[in-house]
């Protein structure tokens, strides 16, 4: 390392690119480092699009991660507005698409995922996607106060979004295939908490359903027909279907890929000079035995570290809890841990004042994963028992008057 | 412009011009400073960006407020002049401001 031939590229210009640029100088490499972007801003936060950006409370300033001035400062080197065309593994060569050729002693791919797509109706106006600032962009110019907007899949995203759209005065209307809310990310208890929330403000939900066609009209979607034979009348449409990871790349370079391209616990792919963060990854969560792709800004900030670590010879951090938020109308959402071995989910705190936690154990009354709404200590106490694997006494845990310190078995 | 102090838990002094207007935390990304890892991104929701306040200083930045310090109960080391420093906002006042790391934030 920091031989004269050194230099780490960084592909990718989201949260996990920006923090290990960060952590490769703060743990002392002076390797020139290169940050490549196919978006021409500067890593930005992308939690706050589908919220303080929409609703014009932020600017473009204060989404960054960092100002331009910290790229100039710690020598990191930007070519943004960029797309790489392929990995050139055994001359360790990035081949960008406008012809450009950057050798790497490190390359770091931090790709990230994009929205999963209905190709049928890509193409018409009013149909919207978020991930970027520009998706953000167009959304906020859909949102119309007496407006209809119709959301497909109740998931976080689009969640947060027919949160946003019903505080700016539109109709909302969430259309999800399966028959709870947050069915694939949330348990039952938690799902069926934020449906009656939402519909107590007045977003109308359509469970067990999806969408028969899309009727459209000089090129701009006017309507949905349902699979009930119901047609909704509407402005726009945000498909919220989860997302892709963006690994072609790595496929087409012969990387081992699961869920997008594996990784091991120092951020490391199948070949030694390459490593990838963030939501392309399928990696491995020693704290539950298994290997899985998670898409969350810590989950890319610890990634980042481990990469850094690893190319800066450190010794790499511990595992972390895997965990994410979101804010929902006035509910702050904190989860923590993953659903994985669990037997039993334990309600503490009331439901009806919007203020509980659902606590998730194994069979061992091993804390496994906690999903709190407006809770952040029940948040936090159950994030530490997941790290410590603490076993907790059920009464205990659901009796909101016993303090979290003393609910250990 | 303020000048703020950041000592890392071994000893290191990290000397920064602070941006007046911006979070303490912004100012320590912005400016590299090794051990504040601000996983939330400044939403006072994730207790990573823990700092000790100088206590001479104490009475400018003010103590925890209340969810703040819900969320710095779960800190590993927890003192009286404990802050997240996502809730600090960088001001003339403060100028001279020393703050001490911990030695993780998980």
């Amino acid at each position: 390392m920091d031989q004269p031939q050194s230099h780490i590229v960084v592909l990718g210009a989201g949260h996990a690119s920006g923090s290990v640029v960060a952590f490769l100088r703060q743990y002392g490499t002076a390797a020139p480092i290169t940050l490549i972007g196919d978006e021409t801003a500067l890593p930005y936060q992308r939690p706050p699009l589908s919220k303080a950006w929409l609703k014009g409370e932020t600017t473009e300033a204060k989404l960054l991660l960092r100002p331009e001035k910290f790229y100039a400062d710690q020598n990191i080197t930007l070519r943004l507005g960029a797309r790489a065309a392929r990995i050139d593994r055994p001359n360790r060569t990035l081949l960008l698409e406008d012809g450009e050729k950057l050798n790497y002693s490190h390359l770091i791919l931090a790709t990230g995922a994009r929205p999963r797509r209905l190709p049928a109706v890509d193409s018409l106006d009013g149909i919207l996607h978020l991930r970027t600032m520009q998706d953000a962009e167009r959304i906020r110019a859909a949102l119309q106060a007496g407006g209809t907007l119709v959301v497909v899949g109740g998931g976080y995203i689009g969640l947060e979004v027919a949160a946003t759209a019903r505080l700016a005065g539109m109709n909302v209307v969430v259309i999800e295939r399966e028959n709870r809310l947050l069915a694939r990310v949330a348990s039952e208890p938690f799902g069926s908490f934020i449906e009656d929330s939402f519909r107590r403000k007045g977003v109308q939900i359509e469970l067990g359903c999806t969408i028969e066609t899309f009727v459209s009209e000089g090129g701009r979607v006017r309507a949905v027909q349902l699979s009930d034979g119901r047609r909704i009348d509407c402005d726009a449409v945000l498909i919220g279907i989860g997302a892709v990871p963006n690994d072609e790349l790595m496929r087409e370079s012969g990387l081992v890929c699961g869920d997008g391209v594996s990784v091991d616990h120092s951020a490391r792919t199948s070949d030694e000079a390459i490593f990838a963060i963030g939501d392309c990854t399928f990696r491995p969560l020693p704290l539950y035995d298994t290997s899985g792709r998670l898409e969350s800004v810590p989950n890319a900030v610890e990634q980042a570290k481990q990469a850094a670590s690893a190319i800066c010879q450190r010794a790499l951090p511990k595992p972390e809890v895997p965990w994410f938020w979101s804010d929902q109308f006035d509910l702050r959402i904190q989860i923590a841990g993953l659903r994985i071995g669990v037997t039993e989910s334990i309600i503490r705190g009331d439901p009806a004042s919007s203020s509980f936690a659902v606590f998730h154990l194994d069979e061992d009354a091993t804390v496994r994963a906690v999903e709190a709404v407006n809770a952040p200590t029940e948040f936090m106490a159950g994030k530490q028992f997941i790290n410590q694997g603490k076993r907790v006494v059920r009464e205990k845990l659901s009796n909101a008057a016993m303090s979290l310190q003393d609910i250990a078995a | 412009m303020p000048t703020i102090v950041f000592i890392e838990h071994d000893g290191t002094e990290h000397q920064i011009d602070g941006e007046i207007g911006k979070s303490l935390m912004q100012n320590a990304l912005d400016n590299n400073v090794p051990g504040i890892d601000a996983d939330c991104g400044g939403e006072c929701a994730c207790a990573t960006c823990h700092v000790f306040v100088d206590e001479a200083w104490l009475a400018k930045t003010g103590k925890a407020g209340e969810e703040e310090t819900r969320l710095l109960g779960f800190a590993a080391t927890l003192q009286d002049n404990s802050r997240l420093s996502c809730q600090i906002e960088v001001t003339d006042e403060l100028n001279g401001l020393v703050v001490r790391l911990p030695e993780a934030q998980h």
